[in-house]
């Protein structure tokens, strides 16, 4: 069995509004290990919160309770902002979807990858630019020393996403959460993308957890899947046995995805149940 | 909490029928945009302020000779120069034995003409300018916003003054002067809001039934410009205030015995040291009506904002 | 490179767009020029001699050729008042300008910036409101008006500063000019008795025009940043641990620069406006009181020149702002 590299247990996050309190987050709960972990649901199912709130970038005024929230040993709840920083790239990182907003525009990709190394090692420039060269040729970047000085407008977005992951990677961290890697990625590049996560996840025995949208990415790539719907999880499976899940919002989505060679009329929809939304005791 | 509850309409009131959400006409949906944009503006009291303000100048403007004593505008009663506030004079008199209140109240209709003036210029001739850039493209657009760029490097403060050299001092050369220089952003503002519907669907259907392209501008894309160009308009009114402000000050605008605001302060200098209100008073005026303007653009691009 | 191209061609499309104006306004003046010269007694065949002379019989498009010409080599004829060429004139009177514009730009730009980035990060808060305020209370003032008030207390009530002028009667004459600039001459004079008094009369004017440019500044830097808090990027470089002081002022502040650079040049120009009614206020002896004197002394060509040359600072503002931008956004460099 793995450690624990991650442990969460009725994790919620809290948003005040004119209406009432919304909880993005319900009474989440799961364990990572050196393996790796998706979560899937629909935009609003509170997932990406999840990985923010995990990362303690969850802003003011949303409020983040669980009863238990921990890293290895370090316990996350009502962790200091100085001290989710040392965290943040060190020990628990986190990769964006589209690399066209989530890189600085007006600084060398190099530079960025760089940044990273010297915050957390206290590295020289020369270091610095040792290891993200290094670290762009882990990721598969050919020509790292011309890449290194380009713009992320000059990149293209499987390049940029690569940059994101040697970014968020180089300074060696246990966890990485990815949120939702490769949406805005041409299907071919997505799946040189994830190869690449892949590889480094498991070489470096990594924990990972990839949040999507996309079930059957998420269903081919993870160990475990969590499926969340409306801020809880309704259920956890291995992915492999996905058939077999028994709740019936997640036996609506896969009847919804279509298959090759299979020779259905119409494409199921997918139907709510309002109990759905209602809080798991 | 309660708040949802108390605001919830009556069914069958006004105030239901603006917020419903499910209008049954475009007007009606038109108006419920509006009445909510107001409601988000109303709880701006910065933004209230400015508005305060700017109604309490216009109707200064409407009603001054109920306000003030038109004579007193420019009677002379130079035994009484240079008197401090009191109660028949509540600003003093001036170097001429003149009401200051009754200036700065008559002074108001000069500011708000001049206002005015400039904007009714300044935002056809924008919206001319840039419409047709927006939409049609090409080399009218190239030719077009060149000459937008032209204008926009001028300094306006300094071309009024040379065409005050040129055609003489007066309040019509310099809403002339100010509105030469003003109407680049309009024209801006309208080619680039023009430029994003263009490609809208509705445009295009529009454009299958065989509107003209008179007829679309018209009728579909200046409605959607006129909310920016409101607000870019209320914003720029402070500015336009200040540079009138200036060239009175400078002898350009409105000529004495008028009572403008800028000039006023200009003739007050000479007794500045030992007559102070003679010059501070009419300049707090202009300060105090171009906050209003800011104020009230700041609350509008605001509201403006929240709206989209 | 194609772009350096593209903006001189636009540079010289302004600036003869400039003269066109400036030669319409010559030409529409109701005095008639010839009159001037021969009086109104004049014999009708020296009225059109004169006219000839002038080359007020030439074609428009071709008078304004010549008017081009001239202005290029920098003659804008001479002074009614003054008899010099007007450009003796103006170069004598703009360091005096300068002298008062830079400073407060300094002001502005220095002080501006970070309150903007300050407002900006502390949104809500009370550094905010405070910022926000002065800010409005800054662009909402007429600067004659200022310049009155500060005089009213700082110099008639407090006596902390000089008065108007640039200096005290009995201080001129004593430094050579240089560089026109009193502060710097009396410097570079090893006159320390002018220089402070240079400075006494300088400080006034010059904090009026940055606190009206500090004003712009900060707004419009606030109004940046926040846009750029709001982008993805920011999220990331917080995700990867960076101070947040780094993620503003290097991060943020980088991406702000892009369109700051465009307000600050613009900020520049309009000192040089505000610089008309602010010498009137302080007896300046710079290019907008000779502007001032020369248009109610009706010296047309005075003032056109002076309008040329302050239409040119702007368009070279305009132009320095274009070429800074590819240095400062790497989008906007050739690939």
């Amino acid at each position: 069995m793995t450690d624990t590299l991650l442990a969460v247990r009725n994790l919620s996050v809290t948003y005040p509004s004119d209406d009432g309190d919304v909880r993005a987050v319900r009474n989440v709960s799961f364990i990572l290990g050196r393996e790796r972990l998706g979560i899937v649901g629909e935009s609003g199912s509170g997932k990406s919160t999840t990985g923010r709130a995990i990362m303690g970038l969850v802003g003011h005024p949303g409020r983040i309770e669980a009863d238990e929230l921990r890293l290895g040993d370090t316990d996350l709840r009502g962790l200091s902002e100085r001290g989710f920083r040392r965290l943040r790239g060190q020990r628990i990182a986190m990769v964006l979807q589209d690399p066209k907003y989530s890189l600085d525009p007006v600084m060398s990709v190099g530079q960025q990858i760089a940044e990273t190394h010297r915050r957390h090692l206290r590295s020289t420039k020369r270091e610095a630019r040792r290891a993200a060269l290094e670290m762009l040729e882990a990721v598969h970047i050919r020509d790292p020393e011309r890449v290194y000085t380009m713009y992320p407008h000059q990149i293209s977005g499987g390049m940029g996403q690569r940059v994101m992951i040697a970014m968020m990677l180089i300074a060696g961290p246990d966890i990485l959460i990815a949120d939702e890697p490769t949406s805005a990625l041409d299907v071919t590049v997505q799946a040189q993308v994830l190869a690449i996560l892949d590889e480094l996840v498991r070489s470096r025995g990594m924990g990972l957890l990839l949040i999507s949208h996309n079930l059957h990415l998420v269903s081919s790539f993870c160990d475990r899947v969590l499926v969340m719907y409306a801020g809880q999880v309704l259920e956890t499976c291995e992915a492999g046995k996905l058939a077999d899940a028994r709740h019936p919002y997640t036996r609506g989505l896969l009847a919804a995805l279509p298959r090759l060679g299979e020779r259905r009329a119409e494409l199921p929809q997918l139907q709510r149940d309002p109990a759905w939304m209602a809080d798991i005791a | 909490m309660a708040n949802a509850t108390a605001s919830a309409p009556a069914p069958g009131s006004a105030r239901a029928w603006l917020l419903s959400p499910s209008p049954a006409s475009r007007t009606q949906a038109r108006c419920g945009r509006w009445f909510r944009a107001w409601l988000g503006f109303r709880r701006n009291t910065l933004a209230m302020t400015g508005l305060g303000i700017v109604l309490l100048l216009v109707l200064m403007a409407i009603f001054a000779p109920l306000i003030a004593d038109r004579q007193s505008t420019t009677l002379q009663v130079l035994a009484n120069r240079l008197q401090p506030a009191s109660w028949q004079h509540p600003f003093g008199t001036d170097e001429l034995g003149r009401d200051l209140f009754a200036r700065v109240v008559f002074g108001s209709r000069i500011t708000l003409t001049i206002v005015a003036m400039v904007g009714v210029i300044v935002v056809p001739v924008g919206l001319a300018i840039g419409l047709p850039a927006g939409y049609f493209g090409g080399w009218v657009d190239r030719v077009l916003m060149r000459i937008t760029d032209i204008f926009l490097a001028f300094p306006r403060l300094v071309l009024a003054l040379a065409f005050a050299a040129a055609l003489g001092p007066g309040i019509e050369n310099a809403v002339i002067a100010i509105a030469l220089t003003a109407w680049p952003p309009y024209a801006r503002l309208a080619r680039a809001e023009t430029l994003t519907r263009r490609r809208a669907e509705f445009i295009q259907a529009a454009e299958l039934q065989g509107a003209s392209a008179l007829r679309i501008i018209a009728t579909q894309i200046v409605p959607l410009c006129l909310s920016s160009v409101i607000i870019r308009l209320t914003l720029d009114m402070a500015g336009i205030i200040l540079t009138a402000a200036g060239l009175g000050f400078l002898g350009l605008g409105a000529q004495p015995p008028a009572p403008e605001w800028g000039a006023m302060v200009s003739s007050g200098r000479q007794v500045l040291l030992d007559q102070w209100w003679v010059a501070t008073i009419p300049g707090l005026a202009i300060f105090i009506v171009s906050l209003g303007f800011n104020l009230l653009g700041d609350g509008l691009r605001d509201a403006g904002d929240s709206r989209s | 490179m194609h772009q350096a191209a593209g903006i001189l061609v636009s540079v010289g499309l302004t600036f003869l767009g400039l003269t066109c104006v400036t030669f319409f306004i010559g030409r529409v003046i109701p005095i008639d020029p010839v009159l001037a010269i021969v009086g109104d007694k004049a014999s009708p065949e020296t009225y059109a001699r004169v006219r000839a002379e002038i080359g007020l019989d030439l074609p428009l498009p071709v008078q304004y050729w010549r008017y081009l010409v001239k202005v290029v080599h920098g003659d804008f004829g001479n002074s009614v008042i003054t008899s010099h060429p007007v450009l003796q004139d103006l170069l004598q009177v703009f360091p005096a300008t300068l002298e008062l514009a830079l400073p407060a730009l300094f002001i502005g730009v220095v002080v501006g910036i970070p309150m903007g980035v300050l407002a900006a990060t502390h949104r809500g808060r009370w550094p905010d409101q405070v910022i926000r305020l002065l800010s409005l209370l800054g662009y909402s003032m007429p600067v004659f008006w200022l310049g009155l008030v500060g005089l009213l207390m700082f110099y008639a009530s407090l006596g902390w500063v000089g008065g108007p002028g640039r200096l005290d009667v009995g201080f001129e004459d004593i430094v050579t000019p240089v560089t026109g600039m009193i502060t710097v001459d009396s410097l570079l004079a090893g006159e320390y008795d002018v220089f402070w008094n240079a400075l006494s009369h300088l400080v006034l004017p010059a904090s009026i025009l940055g606190y009206l440019s500090l004003a712009y500044i900060a707004r419009m830097t606030r109004s940046f940043m926040l846009g750029q808090l709001r982008q993805e990027y920011v999220l990331a470089t917080l995700a990867k641990g960076l101070s947040p002081w780094r993620v503003v002022w290097v991060h943020a502040l980088g991406n702000v620069w892009v369109p700051l650079v465009t307000v600050i040049a613009l900020t520049f120009g309009s000192q040089l406006e505000g610089a008309v009614l602010t010498e009137t206020v302080f007896a300046w002896p710079g290019l907008g009181l000779y502007m001032k004197n020369s248009l109610f002394n009706a010296d047309l060509n005075a003032v056109l020149g002076g309008t040329v040359l302050v239409g040119v600072v702007y368009i070279g503002l305009n132009m320095l702002s274009d070429l800074i931008y590819p240095l400062v956004d790497p989008r906007a460099r050739d690939q």
